[in-house]
């Protein structure tokens, strides 16, 4: 199953919709269309997906947690996360699914050899701070803990349909933190990122240090949270 | 003398209003609880000043008023920080609603167009 959380996203939505099952053919595409003000929803139906149209926007962690209830109670195995905006390559999600055999989650990383992904400032910071933090956690390497194209199999899709955290970076480097804290075994595969199609990307210096700060937020609320099958939120 | 007055009648309307709200189903017992009993505790303080001054005392504040501010800081942070648990609380489960929702709304689609497709 492919899940593509989508937020007024109308301009890109169907054209990723197609791509993705032109690489993947066999795979169920869910669009969840996160309150959107504009169309997403109705343009990713006609596009031939599947689409779970939330009451108002709850986030990319509220989103993905729709999608992995979906995931769950539809009896899907694997579930690969895809940006609605056309920034991943869908041919890339065989590669990511392929992964699913050695780990519970596959991080599609944008920093390897090779990568033109460039990132400076207090940006690059904060995503090195995470990037060891979270890498000291699960004990492996993980370079791109803010990817937002990721597969995750059976297990991570049981804890995910329970709990997956909707404050900011919490469903990215959030989730992740959720997930080693569970024992599961995350990998990472490389990825390529097309520039963005539609919008642009906030890189002004002033939303850098702010980042960096809530990154930080993010990284240590989510340390200090108790196993994820102990904690409150999973009963609400 | 008339400053005494004052905090009885102010005492006395606080606990009437939170009983009102209370009766009409306004207000929920588990917060009604707490600002009876501080109304309650203000007017048996307004009612025996010399009480608020034994305890002042006894708990070594210098003016009585000091030991009021403080209690009345306490209580209202202890609120505050209640009124964010409950908050929270609800947001999680608005949160877990709006997904619910989503879900079912999908399977009444494909109840529908399957509905639809049968009637063909």
């Amino acid at each position: 199953m492919i899940a593509i959380p989508a937020w007024n996203e109308s301009g890109s939505v169907a054209k990723v919709v197609a791509e993705v099952q032109a690489a993947v053919p066999n795979a169920t595409v869910i669009v969840v269309d996160d309150g959107s003000m504009d169309n997403t929803g109705a343009r990713a139906s006609e596009a031939g997906a599947t689409t779970l149209t939330l009451p108002f926007n709850v986030g990319v962690g509220g989103a993905m947690r729709t999608a992995f209830l979906y995931a769950q109670r539809q009896g899907f195995d694997a579930v690969v996360q895809v940006d609605a905006d056309g920034q991943h390559n869908p041919q890339e999600i065989n590669s990511l699914l392929e992964g699913l055999s050695e780990a519970d989650i596959v991080v599609g990383s944008r920093f390897h050899p090779g990568s033109t992904y460039k990132v400076r400032g207090p940006r690059r910071w904060a995503m090195d701070l995470l990037s060891w933090n979270l890498s000291r956690m699960a004990k492996t390497r993980i370079s791109d803990t803010t990817s937002g194209f990721r597969s995750a199999g059976p297990r991570a899709i049981s804890l995910f349909a329970v709990t997956y955290p909707a404050e900011y970076l919490g469903d990215t480097v959030g989730s992740l933190s959720i997930a080693i804290k569970d024992g599961l075994a995350i990998t990472e595969r490389p990825v390529t990122m097309f520039y963005r199609r539609i919008g642009r990307p906030s890189k002004s210096a002033l939303w850098s240090t702010l980042y960096l700060g809530r990154a930080l937020l993010a990284l240590s609320v989510q340390r200090l949270k108790r196993n994820p099958h102990t904690s409150r939120e999973v009963m609400a | 003398m008339s400053a005494s007055v004052l905090a009885v009648i102010t005492s006395v309307i606080t606990l009437v209003f939170i009983i009102d709200l209370l009766r009409r189903g306004v207000l929920k017992e588990k917060y009604a609880v707490l600002w009876l009993s501080v109304a309650g505790i203000a007017l048996v303080l307004s009612l025996f000043p010399s009480l608020l001054e034994w305890i002042t005392a006894t708990l070594g504040f210098e003016v009585p008023a000091n030991l009021l501010f403080f209690g009345t800081i306490v209580v209202l942070v202890l609120v505050a920080v209640q009124l964010s648990y409950e908050l929270s609380s609800h947001e999680a489960k608005i949160r877990r609603l709006a997904e619910e929702v989503a879900l079912q709304q999908q399977e009444i689609k494909r109840l529908h167009d399957r509905f639809d497709r049968g009637q063909q």
